[in-house]
């Protein structure tokens, strides 16, 4: 429809005139047309092809996940004295919230299924190949960041599961040789983890992490373009020769199946099966066993394998090795074949590689049903988390200084009782608040008891001085018994 | 869509050598089939805002901030008071995902009919709490010396009206009062909260 000039379409199509004029009018201002030509008119070598959909199908994940995070932040405190309490009320009380967070939560799973269906694709087609180094290098950048997404999104619940798996995982990177310590210092945001830890996390995962995606995704598209589509194994990677099939309309109708087919698997998924907050995190509980999420548990398990000074090669050298070898892929692999059965070594090594993450991940799994113990706690740990879902929202009490110096008051004494009503009568609450706690009429009184002992305090409620009485402050007159009172309650504010 | 839109220099593709393109469909069928996605996308789309509709409009949908009833005390026990008695009464405020509880002080009091009423013990000149003094049979503000008769009405001093009357009702034999502050120094009724 669109590069046909809109004089000869109205020629053409008379009854979508209107629609052609002003797609005319739009087009001159804003060169619409051309933009369409160059994002649909992409021509990829033999053609379009289902093996070809993940690319965008992980785009559309991230408009999700940018969607539905944004959402998640107009409930969401993050502080540790608050994210938990916030979390639940988003779940239990906000109308869709719960749904919304369990596509936020879930796409995070399906973000590295796709990534790792992608990744596959571009290794077994060789499509890094042919003056695609950079392509391939922006790529590997990428997949750091979604994993770091992952890593700093799941502490934010702050309930147990995430305290303790990030626990685990700023501990992990504490036992990197030489600067781990300081590393596992700064991520935390103290020796601790807590209210910092998540201030920190949150930072990254809203707003630094995703401005290094946009950025990348911008490289790696565009290098994409430069490069253009590789097609099949059976091409050529530097001058393709089969014939070319533009990317309108077969692979756009394909990316968009995958595209249905996502939407389709996380909304049943969010709705029949909501993602679970458990209790709010107690860093007390020694019991609890931390178990990372699935992506993460193949290198929660392999780090098993490697104890005390043994843990550089595990944590260091080994990964580090793989790393470097696998973002040095198109640099070391300089050959033209792309067909993968003529390519045994690098697509042995990465079948070895990508079997081993499996593997490690089933071992993970069949090591905690295999232990009585840890099974046990696990089945406890879930089920705390199923009570914590049934049970109805809890509202955080508002817990200021003058509530709390209130319920101390009013806690046993009968004098103090008495001292606090007579307070309340006497209107002292008006000026110096309620508990004492101050206002902009009236000094603070918590804690006056230490700079007014004895019978101090008792002398200047009867004979204010006279900066007391410039502000305002009344002599107070009361029977002897009545100011006994009224003066213990006030000194016992703290 | 053919394949010959200019293309600017820096954009160039690699050389292909294939020669033509693969079943690309007759321009007829792709304006179709644009309109038929169109549709869809907005289909989907608008099927997928559904619930993000409905998650930005639940402060219409519930109550996310009030201040609920506040229970004063048993109506019966108010039947023979004279002429006003102090009450506190613990408020409640809701504020999203918070409860914040506060004690105030009220007057019960009786209007000429028998009828029950609840004062603010707020001054509506100041703010200060306002005693009531046995002696003078009346309500003195001990800030600036406002009095009030015991229905609280304005008798003399700086307030500009009565002491603030709060809204009331019997609940299962249960005086319950609605908690608000109103604005000081003007002589009208104005709730702030």
């Amino acid at each position: 429809m669109a590069d046909v000039p809109g004089n000869q379409a109205r020629l053409d199509k008379p009854r979508v005139r209107g629609q052609s004029r002003l797609w005319g009018w739009l087009d001159r201002r804003t060169g619409l047309d051309r933009l369409l030509h160059e994002a649909l008119d992409e021509r990829i070598p033999g053609g379009a092809r289902f093996a070809y959909v993940f690319g965008s199908g992980l785009l559309f994940i991230l408009l999700s996940q940018i969607i539905t995070g944004v959402f998640l932040a107009f409930y969401y405190v993050p502080s540790a004295d608050h994210a938990h309490t916030t979390m639940a009320y988003n779940i239990k009380e906000v109308t869709a919230g719960s749904f919304i967070r369990s596509l936020h939560a879930y796409g995070s799973s399906a973000m590295v299924i796709i990534l790792i269906l992608h990744v596959a694709q571009t290794f077994l087609y060789g499509s890094y190949k042919g003056r695609r180094e950079l392509l391939w290098v922006s790529g590997c950048v990428l997949l750091v960041l979604v994993m770091a997404m992952a890593f700093t999104g799941y502490l934010l619940p702050w309930d147990q599961k995430a305290y303790f798996a990030t626990t685990v995982g700023t501990n992990i990177l504490g036992e990197i040789p030489l600067i781990g310590g300081g590393v596992k210092r700064l991520m935390r945001g103290g020796t601790e983890m807590g209210t910092l830890t998540l201030s920190r996390f949150f930072v990254f995962h809203v707003f630094l992490i995703p401005a290094a995606i946009f950025v990348l995704i911008a490289m790696h598209v565009h290098l994409f373009r430069k490069a253009g589509a590789a097609g099949p194994a059976s091409e050529d990677p530097f001058s393709p020769k089969q014939k070319t099939e533009p990317f309108y309309p077969r692979q756009v109708l394909m990316d968009l199946g995958l595209a249905l087919l996502l939407i389709a698997a996380l909304g049943v998924l969010a709705h029949v099966a909501p993602f679970d907050l458990g209790p709010k995190a107690n860093p007390a509980d020694t019991q609890y066993v931390p178990r990372p999420e699935w992506y993460y548990l193949p290198v929660f398990q392999w780090l098993k394998y490697w104890p005390g000074s043994l843990a550089v090669v595990g944590i260091l050298v080994i990964p580090g090795l793989i790393g470097v070898l696998f973002v040095g892929l198109p640099f070391i692999d300089r050959r033209r074949e792309r067909r993968p059965w003529r390519r045994p070594v690098a697509v042995g090594s990465f079948a070895v590689v990508l079997l081993s993450l499996g593997g490690l991940g089933w071992l993970s799994h069949y090591n905690d049903q295999r232990d009585p113990g840890v099974a046990r706690q696990v089945a406890k740990q879930r089920k705390g988390t199923e009570e914590f879902m049934r049970a109805p929202f809890a509202f955080e009490l508002e817990t200021s200084a003058a509530s709390l110096a209130a319920a101390q008051a009013s806690a046993v004494d009968p004098l103090l009782v008495k001292g606090k009503a007579l307070y309340g009568e006497q209107s002292c609450d008006s000026c110096h608040g309620d508990g004492g706690v101050g206002t902009a009429d009236g000094a603070k009184l918590i804690g006056i008891a230490a700079k007014l002992p004895g019978d101090k305090l008792a002398a200047v409620l009867k004979h204010p001085t006279r900066a007391m009485a410039e502000g305002g402050m009344e002599p107070v007159q009361l029977m002897d018994e009545e100011m006994k009172a009224l003066v213990a309650y006030v000194a016992s504010l703290k | 869509m053919g394949s010959e839109a200019p293309v600017p220099k820096d954009f160039q593709k690699p050389n292909y050598q294939g020669s033509g393109t693969l079943s690309s469909p007759a321009p007829s069928r792709r304006s179709f089939l644009g309109w038929l996605l169109a549709i869809g996308t907005a289909g989907v789309s608008a099927l997928l805002s559904v619930p993000l509709v409905r998650f930005l409009l639940y402060p219409l949908l519930a109550q996310t901030t009030e201040t609920k009833w506040s229970e004063v005390g048993e109506a019966s026990e108010f039947a023979l008071i004279s002429p006003s008695v102090k009450r506190s009464i613990t408020v409640e405020q809701r504020d999203g995902w918070r409860r914040i509880v506060s004690e105030k002080p009220v007057y019960v009091t009786k209007d000429a009919q028998g009828r029950l009423r609840v004062l603010s013990a707020v001054c509506p000149h100041l703010g200060c709490s306002v005693p009531w003094v046995d002696g003078k049979q009346g309500f003195i503000c001990p800030c600036h010396r406002a009095v009030f008769a015991p229905d609280g009405a304005k008798i003399s001093g700086p307030a500009p009206r009565a002491m603030d009357e709060l809204e009331t009702q019997i609940q299962d034999g249960k005086l319950m009062v609605h908690y608000q502050y109103f604005r000081q120094l003007v002589p009208g009724k104005e709730v702030i909260g």
